[in-house]
């Protein structure tokens, strides 16, 4: 059978039982346009060719476990504003107040009700930038149909970090969430994502940030091992802006991370990082970033580092795309692995497609195993071997870490990797 | 203390004999010497003694206060009181000297049964030993070796070593890459940590360093074996004519 049937059987088939929320009538009407146009990703597409979109693209999220652990909640010790989904409802008793000092916060579900002129504008708008010239139709899927997400709208210098707080309480949830976030000249915001959220989760993020604002994003996706994830960061950014995102995903069944960044205005910086630690063959992770600059003088970073054990998978699909008149342009891309057998596997695909003639752009893709000299040495010292392993691959996770510009964060995400390494033997 | 009967290896995987038989006996609060051309198995013995991979031992004994050597991990003859001084110490980036210093330190105190030092008293002692050997401040921040100059290298091994206070310090050609003045900076921190209790076994190409790490005595290693064993003036003759005498004298 032709690859556009199957795709546009398989879209028929996940469209079948579901309803277009209210609100947002015409962008979520526009996007399922958008997406019925495209069809679901398939295995064949060439932008699914190292990870098979079929579980998350299948009518019915597949069962996931529920991963118990006795650990407090991430970033307990920083003061933030906790908003608390459980399965993608939203759960107003475990969440604070939705307010802070520089900057309102409205969800979704009462988008409906109240006119927010800039949500209206936003939604639905990057990711429709974001489809050519790939498609992310899974993207769309979750512009359509998401039932719920938080509005952010950073008006100064927002006081304290926002913690989406996503639990996973029922073994076969199905959620979509879409948030938005709109950063003001000259303000600035912390936006944390925390949890597995769904034994599928569909998350998609756009992001607005005016000149001289600020955007800092940190994720930590949920531990449990059998969970889904689909997620897609649309960023646009002027003049002078700063753009700041980094991931931490420990197991999970399949992650599909894309993060799309327009750098439109001037002077702008984008930084993107991950950390991944995937151990088990049933354990499937993709990194895919597209970042386009668009002006002068931009500066974008992507680090991604994945350590692999036991047969994980990990992927790394990468691009810069300078346009032309982008001059001034400095791009940078490294994408490393670390694997700690033979059985695991890193699958790198880095591009840089260059239309200016004055740019700085590099890319470096790696994939290693445990330096031996530097383990011996270690060892000599009194460190025993597993422990010097976990040091290492520490070491090895720690240059995405640092693109984390709060200190207090990264500590935090450094405490806690340390502990599930420990823990682990 | 360390008691070496005819020991033989290999290299691993290749049919290539290194140490052909090598006897050596260091007393507690003994300095040794061990000189000799390149490639006599100096360096190959030392990394035997620690347990690096790739050797394979086909005879003899190592014991350490009478403890087998070569039947312990590296880590664990780390904790039995074994530390060498690489030739070439390794460069670890993303690990920060400190956390390094710390870690060392508390993995082998766990492994001896004793409590892990506190971060303060850890910062306390770290800081006063650093300052001896002139390590500043960055140097503990930076990751481990990581842009040191070849001189800040050695004397970061000085520093593990005074951190870690080993019963048995093998030093790999310490005075490598060094300048007078880094060398002397060296020996006097190996000196300061000399003590009824504590052995070396300085391997080195020149007499030099031994002006400045006065050897009790001094082994002459040739092919895989100890040629020759006598006092300081030993390494003296070395200094003036040479190995080739030496070794004429065996064959």
């Amino acid at each position: 059978m032709a690859v556009a049937k199957l795709k546009s059987d398989a879209t028929e088939a996940r469209l079948a039982g579901l309803t277009l929320p209210a609100g947002l009538d015409t962008a979520r009407k526009d996007a399922l346009s958008r997406l019925i146009a495209m069809g679901l990703p398939h295995k064949r597409d060439e932008y699914w060719k190292y990870t098979d979109p079929a579980s998350l693209t299948q009518a019915d999220a597949p069962q996931a476990a529920l991963f118990h652990n006795d650990e407090g909640p991430m970033f307990d010790a920083i003061d933030r504003v906790k908003i608390v989904f459980v399965d993608g409802v939203f759960d107003a008793d475990a969440s604070d107040d939705l307010a802070a000092d520089g900057v309102t916060i409205t969800r979704l579900s009462d988008v409906a009700d109240a006119d927010i002129h800039w949500a209206t504008e936003l939604y639905g708008t990057l990711e429709a930038r974001g489809q050519t010239p790939v498609e992310r139709p899974l993207a769309a899927l979750n512009s359509a149909f998401a039932s719920d997400g938080v509005l952010i709208h950073a008006t100064g210098k927002a006081s304290k970090p926002i913690n989406l707080i996503y639990l996973h309480g029922d073994t076969g949830s199905d959620v979509m969430l879409h948030s938005l976030v709109k950063v003001d000249a000259g303000a600035e915001v912390t936006l944390l994502e925390t949890g597995p959220a769904a034994a599928r989760f569909n998350s998609v993020l756009e992001v607005d940030v005016a000149s001289k604002g600020a955007f800092h994003h940190v994720r930590s996706q949920g531990r449990d091992h059998e969970r889904r994830a689909v997620t897609h960061c649309f960023a646009r950014i002027e003049d002078e802006a700063l753009f700041k995102s980094f991931t931490l995903t420990v197991n999970g069944k399949l992650t599909r991370n894309e993060c799309i960044i327009e750098m439109l205005g001037d002077d702008a910086v984008a930084h993107v990082a991950g950390a991944c630690v995937g151990d088990g063959n049933d354990f499937h992770h993709d990194d895919t970033v597209f970042i386009t600059h668009d002006a002068l003088n931009g500066e974008s970073r992507q680090v991604f580092k994945k350590v692999l054990r036991n047969g994980a998978v990990g992927v790394f699909q990468g691009k810069i795309l300078v346009k032309a008149g982008a001059q001034k342009t400095d791009g940078y891309q490294i994408s490393q692995s670390l694997l700690l057998d033979e059985d695991s596997q890193f699958l790198a695909k880095p591009e840089l497609e260059i239309y200016a003639d004055d740019v700085a752009c590099s890319h470096g893709s790696t994939s290693g195993a445990i330096d031996e000299d530097a383990l011996f040495y270690l060892q000599s010292r009194g460190v025993p071997r597993q422990a010097a392993t976990d040091l290492l691959t520490l070491a090895f996770l720690a240059e995405s870490l640092e693109e984390i510009a709060d200190e207090a964060l990264a500590d935090d995400l450094r405490e806690r990797l340390e502990g599930w390494m420990a823990r682990r033997g | 203390m360390l008691e070496i009967k005819g020991l033989m290896a290999d290299l691993q995987g290749e049919d290539k004999t290194i140490l052909k038989g090598v006897d050596l006996n260091i007393g507690a609060g003994e300095v040794h010497a061990i000189m000799g051309p390149n490639g006599s198995g100096k360096s190959t013995l030392s990394y035997i003694l620690s347990g690096k991979d790739g050797y394979e031992v086909t005879g003899g004994s190592a014991t350490l206060d009478g403890d087998d050597l070569l039947d312990m991990e590296p880590e664990e003859r780390a904790a039995a009181g074994l530390f060498l001084a690489f030739q070439y110490p390794v460069e670890i980036p993303g690990v920060g000297n400190m956390t390094f210093l710390r870690t060392a330190v508390n993995a082998q105190r766990k492994a001896r049964g004793e409590d892990e030092l506190s971060a303060g008293d850890f910062l306390k002692i770290v800081r006063a030993k650093a300052k001896d050997l002139q390590i500043d401040a960055d140097m503990l921040k930076r990751p481990v070796n990581v842009g040191f100059s070849g001189g800040e290298k050695k004397r970061n091994e000085i520093l593990q070593m005074a951190m870690l206070e080993p019963k048995m310090c093998i030093l790999d050609e310490t005075d490598s890459g060094l300048d007078v003045d880094a060398m002397k900076l060296v020996a006097e921190g190996v000196n300061a940590l000399r003590s009824a209790g504590r052995s070396f076994l300085v391997i080195t190409h020149y007499q030099r360093l031994l002006d400045h790490i006065k050897p009790d005595v001094v082994h002459i290693m040739a092919d895989g074996r100890i040629i020759k064993t006598g006092g300081p003036e030993l390494a003296l003759e070395v200094e003036n004519n040479g190995y080739a005498d030496l070794l004429a004298e065996v064959v």
